[in-house]
């Protein structure tokens, strides 16, 4: 069985004015299905670029990317469009919900470009929110919830299309520690429920919830390593 | 496909519903221009229809011949400043041209007529009874006169209901009554149905109609007896008019012995021609409408357009997101073209209502007919679709084309 994700010789290149920037200098990389991975290094190490590559949101200049066997780098956009659809969720630090919506529509919305029926995507998307905790809150604006809650409803929205992938970066970025510790947890059960995850993050006890710590430096891998932490261990 | 459709559009209004002043203020051209165009049609048709209407009292099929203008010793005179019809002519055109179903002739003056202590000054038309028949005038009370007044010159007189009023009492019976013309009494043996204006703007109800021959003899006292002040001739069909007038112009040309060069000494018109006059003014109002609508809904189109500009750069973040979780380049044109369609297609709904409302009051405060076709409001409906499509285009168009990464990361 192949893994869900192979990289090989990535490379990314920018112009930044009339000097080429390497974002990724020959990086490979495999990842497993279910596994728990934290991608770590100090800004301008790549981590970012890495991961709009890993989902799909941009191409690598040079190298195979290969998703669960599939080689998405000749992709056009639509066809990424549907990858993502199908395939990944995402969480970011700022959760990026759609302001002045519901949290039910937000985490209706990968479901509304899939053409499925109103009522089918309320029904996925109540579950989702009641899989978050947030059960009772659907029809609350992002600005009537906290900062935790609305990272809950951005990952309800992530889960909805039962993906492979949950990519989550600085997920905990925007939140006090309290909620970092509940979102920390909630990725953590998913994990547990199958969901291979890929968590950037510059914040090690961040990094420690992972099973196993990528650290990037120049756009190549600068050690690659398992946390202390192991599957089903509880830290008291 | 339909799902996504429907949600756009609640989305679209909700977004619309949220910032309803600026959806107003951007809706105010479309608004503006449709309104104006279906209030200003409206009008502009009901004041067509009237006209029609006035043609519509001339007769049926109406031909009108007229003696044209001469040239003697190089000076011309003004058009019917000649005696170049006659009473044979009329009669001989009958004859020769089995198309026409009735031709008629009469001479008009202005006299003054007294009833009692009561006197009014009306134009008097001597005219053959044909004349009745060809110009579509019936009786309020007695009757026409017949060829036998007409041959033995009687002096009746039908009077229209302009001259009842000011001649005769309220409740006076004219029918039977004696009123003098040019001190010659005449018997009133026929009152004139009203017809209202002319589509020259003229009161076709203030005259009096006598027999030609009691005329040319015994009041207007014509120099050349069987000369004529215009001609009259009808078809039963509308098709032959055109026929009937190349005939006519053949057979008078041949009576009157013109050569090749020589220019018609009568003018020849029908009532299609008469109307065209009336079209060509409306449709100098069509002409300037269309100008006022293309000017309103191109600036109404340019505001949707700055506004959707506004939109797209406000809600960056969104698109990126809509894109991060599948949104393919379509959805994000489609969702930008249907709130610019819904936008404009609310301004012109608005727009149609306000319209219609304004015609409605012109008439009510005015007193002016407005008719509101269904035709006008389903072009203006389509129309305001089309300016949001067209307008929309654009922006709808920048918003598809962003970089997911770039849109995310905007602040």
């Amino acid at each position: 069985m192949s893994s869900l994700i192979e990289c090989n010789g990535l490379w990314k290149q920018y112009r930044v004015g009339e000097v080429d920037v390497n974002a990724l200098r020959g990086l490979s990389l495999t990842i497993e299905q279910g596994e728990f991975v934290a991608v770590m290094g100090a800004s301008g190490s790549g981590k970012s670029t890495l991961l709009n590559i890993l989902g799909c949101l941009d191409q690598p200049t040079r190298g195979q990317y290969r998703l669960d066997g599939i080689d998405v780098g000749g992709l056009e956009f639509d066809r990424l469009a549907e990858v993502r659809n199908r395939q990944i969720g995402f969480v970011f630090q700022s959760f990026n919900l759609i302001p002045r919506t519901s949290a039910l529509e937000n985490a209706q919305l990968p479901l509304f470009y899939r053409g499925m029926s109103l009522s089918e995507q309320r029904g996925k998307a109540a579950a989702a929110l009641k899989r978050v905790g947030l059960e009772g809150r659907e029809q609350h604006f992002p600005t009537q919830l906290s900062g935790g809650q609305q990272q809950r409803v951005a990952i309800a929205r992530a889960l909805i299309t039962a993906p492979s992938l949950l990519l989550a970066d600085e997920p905990t970025g925007n939140l006090d520690t309290e909620s970092s510790r509940e979102i920390m947890t909630m990725l953590e059960g998913l994990n547990r429920e199958g969901i291979t995850i890929i968590l950037v993050t510059h914040e090690a006890d961040i990094a420690a919830y992972a099973q196993r710590e990528i650290l990037l430096k120049d756009g190549q891998l600068l050690s690659d390593r398992a946390t202390r932490r192991m599957p089903g261990i509880v830290e008291v | 496909m339909s799902a996504f459709v429907w949600m756009t559009v609640l989305t679209a209004l909700r977004i619309l519903g949220r910032n309803r002043l600026r959806a107003g203020l951007t809706m105010l051209g479309i608004v503006i221009g449709v309104g104006a165009v279906i209030a200003m049609v409206g009008i502009g048709e009901g004041a067509k229809r009237a006209v029609q209407a006035q043609i519509a009292t001339m007769g049926t099929n109406v031909i009108i011949i007229w003696p044209g203008a001469t040239t003697v010793s190089g000076v011309r005179s003004s058009q019917g400043g000649a005696v170049t019809l006659t009473v044979a002519d009329a009669l001989d055109l009958r004859k020769k041209i089995p198309l026409l179903a009735e031709t008629g002739w009469a001479k008009r003056d202005a006299m003054q007529i007294v009833n009692g202590n009561k006197n009014w000054n009306g134009p008097i038309n001597g005219i053959s009874p044909s004349y009745l028949t060809i110009r579509d005038w019936s009786f309020s009370s007695g009757g026409p006169f017949t060829q036998a007044d007409l041959d033995s010159a009687a002096r009746v007189a039908l009077i229209g209901q302009t001259i009842v009023d000011n001649l005769f009492e309220d409740g006076e019976e004219p029918v039977g009554a004696v009123i003098r013309i040019k001190n010659v009494p005449f018997r009133v043996i026929g009152v004139l149905a009203p017809k209202g204006q002319s589509a020259q703007g003229s009161d076709q109800d203030d005259v009096i109609f006598i027999p030609f021959t009691t005329a040319e003899r015994k009041v207007f006292g014509t120099a050349f007896l069987g000369s004529i002040g215009a001609m009259f001739a009808s078809t039963d069909r509308a098709e032959d008019l055109p026929e009937a007038v190349d005939r006519i112009r053949e057979v008078l040309r041949a009576r009157h012995r013109l050569q090749g060069e020589q220019n018609d000494d009568f003018t020849v018109k029908t009532q299609v021609d008469i109307g065209r006059v009336q079209e060509g003014t409306s449709q100098t109002l069509t002409v300037m409408l269309f100008s006022i609508a293309s000017v309103s809904l191109l600036v109404g189109g340019i505001g949707i357009m700055n506004i959707l500009l506004v939109s797209v750069t406000e809600r960056t973040r969104e698109i990126g997101v809509r894109m991060a979780v599948g949104a393919k380049r379509g959805h994000v044109l489609m969702q930008f073209l249907i709130e610019a369609m819904t936008l404009s297609l609310l301004g012109g709904v608005i727009g149609i209502v306000l319209g219609v409302i304004g015609a409605k009051l012109t008439t009510v405060v005015a007193g002016w007919p407005t008719v509101i076709s269904i035709d006008v409001i389903i072009v203006a409906f389509v129309f305001s679709l089309a300016v949001g499509l067209f307008f929309g285009l654009y922006p709808a168009n920048k918003a598809s084309r962003l970089n997911p990464i770039e849109a995310l990361r905007y602040e």
